[in-house]
């Protein structure tokens, strides 16, 4: 499965799917997110919606220097925490920005496409695809 | 074992020095759970007695509460201040990204006192505060283009808020504002005008923190109990729909639409500048708050013509709301929906309440159009119903006043009438200039008796509508009932809940909000605690001046004939009267 940005433009920038994300680990706020949503140049230009498109040859997987990240079947990446040491080098390698950040932990937070911030969009921007 | 994370942290800023340092105050946000209740307790703390608004003592306070980031729709920021408008409390809300962003930086409130030497704006990362060098941005014409430097100089994209002021705010026109995230503002009361005789262009906040929680299944459970009901349950359908614009035709056919400065009450073009229309010829896009799927701002696309050159065109994007319809489109006169979205791009330009505006332009059209003032003082501007390029034209002059008319005019309405004369038809309430809704004596007395003189205190309109155009009420029971909304609504605006969420943020579903995160549940007890803090604002009121006595009620609004329960001036006096012996003596005692 994989998820699919549908629409931008009926995006509202209300980021539940955001908080959606965080949430699925069990604890509040945005720090654990691994959807991004901002304005584009200005909430008048409308919203960018930045969901990892689950490559089939990951560049973040291949710039990962300890092997933390393995591409999965069918696309997209899993991380290894205890492999990672907090390089950054696959967030500078994904060029859509979706690899997020964990400022806590010091560690990527990946998408794993289980498509559970699809059920908290209120406008249908989002989908969970074969 | 993890447990739930309640807010603690104070961050105080002095801007004459440029220094800083985050307090913890655990007994503040566990007691008062945050928003209005942290803020009115900081304000007493800080705001030394009857200090001049404009002092550099007078504190800026922002305050979220502890439902921020954790439950949806609880994401308004509080400020208070002491009011350069009506010289008393200052409070004012506004969503937008401000309170998650103070939430995802770990700041429960924020205090900010002193004065800098130069003009300044603040970036806030975390728990670390830069002052950073505004000389550039000051005097910028557009506030708009204010946001979009300071967009490009600061990180975090989307998980920040920016809060800035306009020209308005820079020279301290006591009802600016200060606006954030382009289309949501701290509206009323003058926040701008105290950023503004700070030296404080702006103050921008961006974090990331993550928000521990004890038991995560009863969480989960609960937030979409809450998430459903505001998305699937009628409750927020007119929010998201037309958004708060629908109220134009009905207030209109019940003839409780302040038109023309109140002369009347029904407006013959409403039909022109309805929700339904704007939504029809200029809704462009719609927007939310951060953390509430309701998306209730919306924005119309302005497309003009550059007159000088053909296939030139500029598209603006404007927000508009019921309430700048009525202040800025029906009090004017204004028929047509472009005419009023200009009136409104050149409010947001210069950063002022569209209120107050409304409410001064309509004194001045009427005090002008009777003889009042002068050819000489208007200086050029034909103040005249639905022309609103000569608007267009005062609002400048408001703000860079090239005489002394305008300089008196841009200290309210209030100010401006008792020097020029007109008080009966000067709409104000405790100087601060009305709301549109007249629709009956709850509305009015919810603006005299309401501690921000807003009708947001205790939707007096509502009681209007739904129970006085049925039947009658006394004015013991009008005052008891605005009283007690107003005292629940601080629980609401304490946890920062919108209003507009009034009905999904039920008692039941609050008292559930706060036992999972190990706060006080039970509901007698927290429908006390509202009761405490309504005291508490008017304890600093009466402290800072305020006297029922010498409350003045325009004649207007009993001359207009109310839509629903007929009333006088004396009605009035008596429910002040009685309102006045109920907050002084008995309240805290029920």
């Amino acid at each position: 499965m994989k998820l699919k940005v549908v629409d931008t433009n009926r995006c509202v920038g209300c980021q539940n799917c955001m908080f959606a994300c965080s949430r699925r680990n069990g604890n509040a706020g945005l720090s654990n997110s691994s959807i991004g949503v901002k304005s584009d140049g200005g909430m008048e230009n409308g919203f960018k919606v930045i969901v990892c498109r689950a490559c089939k040859n990951p560049p973040c997987a291949r710039a990962c220097p300890t092997e933390a990240l393995t591409p999965k079947e069918g696309g997209g990446v899993i991380l290894d925490k205890a492999k990672c040491i907090g390089c950054r080098a696959c967030q500078d390698a994904c060029i859509i920005d979706a690899v997020f950040w964990d400022e806590v932990h010091s560690k990527p937070v990946i998408c794993i496409q289980c498509g559970y911030c699809v059920d908290y969009c209120p406008h249908d921007i989002l989908k969970l695809e074969k | 074992m993890k447990k739930n994370e309640l807010l603690k942290k104070i961050l105080y800023i002095n801007l004459t020095d440029k220094s800083y340092e985050i307090k913890h105050r655990e007994d503040l946000f566990q007691k008062y759970i945050g928003g209005s209740g942290v803020a009115i307790n900081l304000l007493n703390e800080e705001c030394p007695e009857e200090i001049d608004a404009f002092d550099e003592n007078n504190p800026i306070i922002f305050s979220i509460g502890n439902l921020t980031g954790i439950f949806p729709i609880a994401s308004k920021t509080v400020s208070m201040f002491k009011s350069p408008l009506t010289k008393n409390l200052g409070e004012s809300h506004a969503g937008g990204r401000s309170a998650i962003a103070m939430r995802m930086a770990d700041i429960g409130a924020i205090v900010i006192k002193g004065k800098s030497d130069i003009p300044i704006y603040l970036a806030i990362y975390g728990n670390k505060v830069y002052f950073r060098d505004a000389t550039t941005l000051w005097g910028m014409k557009s506030s708009e283009v204010v946001g979009k430097i300071i967009r490009e100089n600061e990180n975090f994209a989307g998980l920040r808020t920016i809060m800035r002021i306009g020209r308005a705010g820079e020279e301290k026109i006591p009802f600016a504002s200060v606006i954030t995230e382009t289309y949501r503002h701290f509206g009323r009361l003058g926040l701008g005008a105290v950023f503004g005789s700070k030296n404080l262009k702006a103050i921008m906040i961006a974090g990331k923190h993550e928000i521990q929680i004890e038991n995560s299944k009863k969480y989960k459970n609960l937030y979409d109990e809450i998430f459903n009901k505001a998305t699937t349950s009628e409750m927020m359908k007119k929010y998201h729909d037309l958004g708060t614009p629908q109220n134009v035709i009905p207030l209109n056919e019940l003839k409780a639409l302040p038109t023309r400065n109140l002369q009347s009450s029904y407006f013959e073009t409403a039909e022109n500048i309805s929700g339904e229309n704007f939504a029809k010829h200029h809704l462009g896009r719609r927007l939310a708050c951060a953390h509430c799927p309701v998306a209730c701002i919306h924005i119309a696309a302005l497309r003009e013509p550059y007159t000088n050159e053909p296939y030139f065109y500029k598209t603006s994007m404007i927000s508009y709301d019921y309430e700048l319809i009525y202040s800025l489109g029906t009090m004017l006169g204004i028929s047509k929906s472009n005419n009023v979205l200009k009136i409104i791009q050149s409010v947001e330009e210069v950063g002022i309440d569209g209120m107050s505006t409304g409410v001064i332009l309509a004194w001045a059209t009427e005090a002008y159009k009777k003889g009042i003032i002068t050819d000489n003082q208007v200086d050029g501007v034909a103040f005249e119903w639905g022309e609103y390029a000569e608007y267009i034209k005062a609002i400048d002059k408001i703000i860079n006043p090239p005489n002394k008319f305008y300089k008196d005019l841009s200290k309210g309405v209030y100010y401006a009438s008792r020097k020029y004369g007109g008080n009966d038809y000067a709409l104000s309430f405790g100087k601060n200039e009305m709301p549109g809704y007249h629709t009956g004596p709850a509305a009015y007395l919810g603006f005299m008796l309401g501690a921000r003189h807003s009708h947001l205190d205790s939707g007096g309109y509502s009681i209007d509508q739904k129970i006085l155009s049925n039947k009658s009420l006394t004015h013991e029971e009008i005052v008891d009932k605005l009283i007690e909304e107003e005292s629940w609504r601080q629980i609401l605006s304490s946890l920062v809940v919108c209003f507009f969420a009034r009905k999904i943020y039920s008692e039941e579903v609050v008292s559930k909000c706060l036992g999972l995160l190990g706060c006080e549940d039970e509901i007698d007890k927290i429908k006390n605690l509202g009761i405490e803090i309504y005291k508490k604002k008017f304890d600093f009121k009466f402290r800072e001046g305020f006297d029922f006595n010498n409350m003045e009620i325009p004649k207007r609004i009993v001359e207009t004939r109310s839509p629903t329960m007929k009333f006088d001036k004396k009605f009035i006096q008596k429910a002040l009267k009685y309102a006045e012996e109920k907050i002084k003596n008995n309240i805290s005692k029920e």
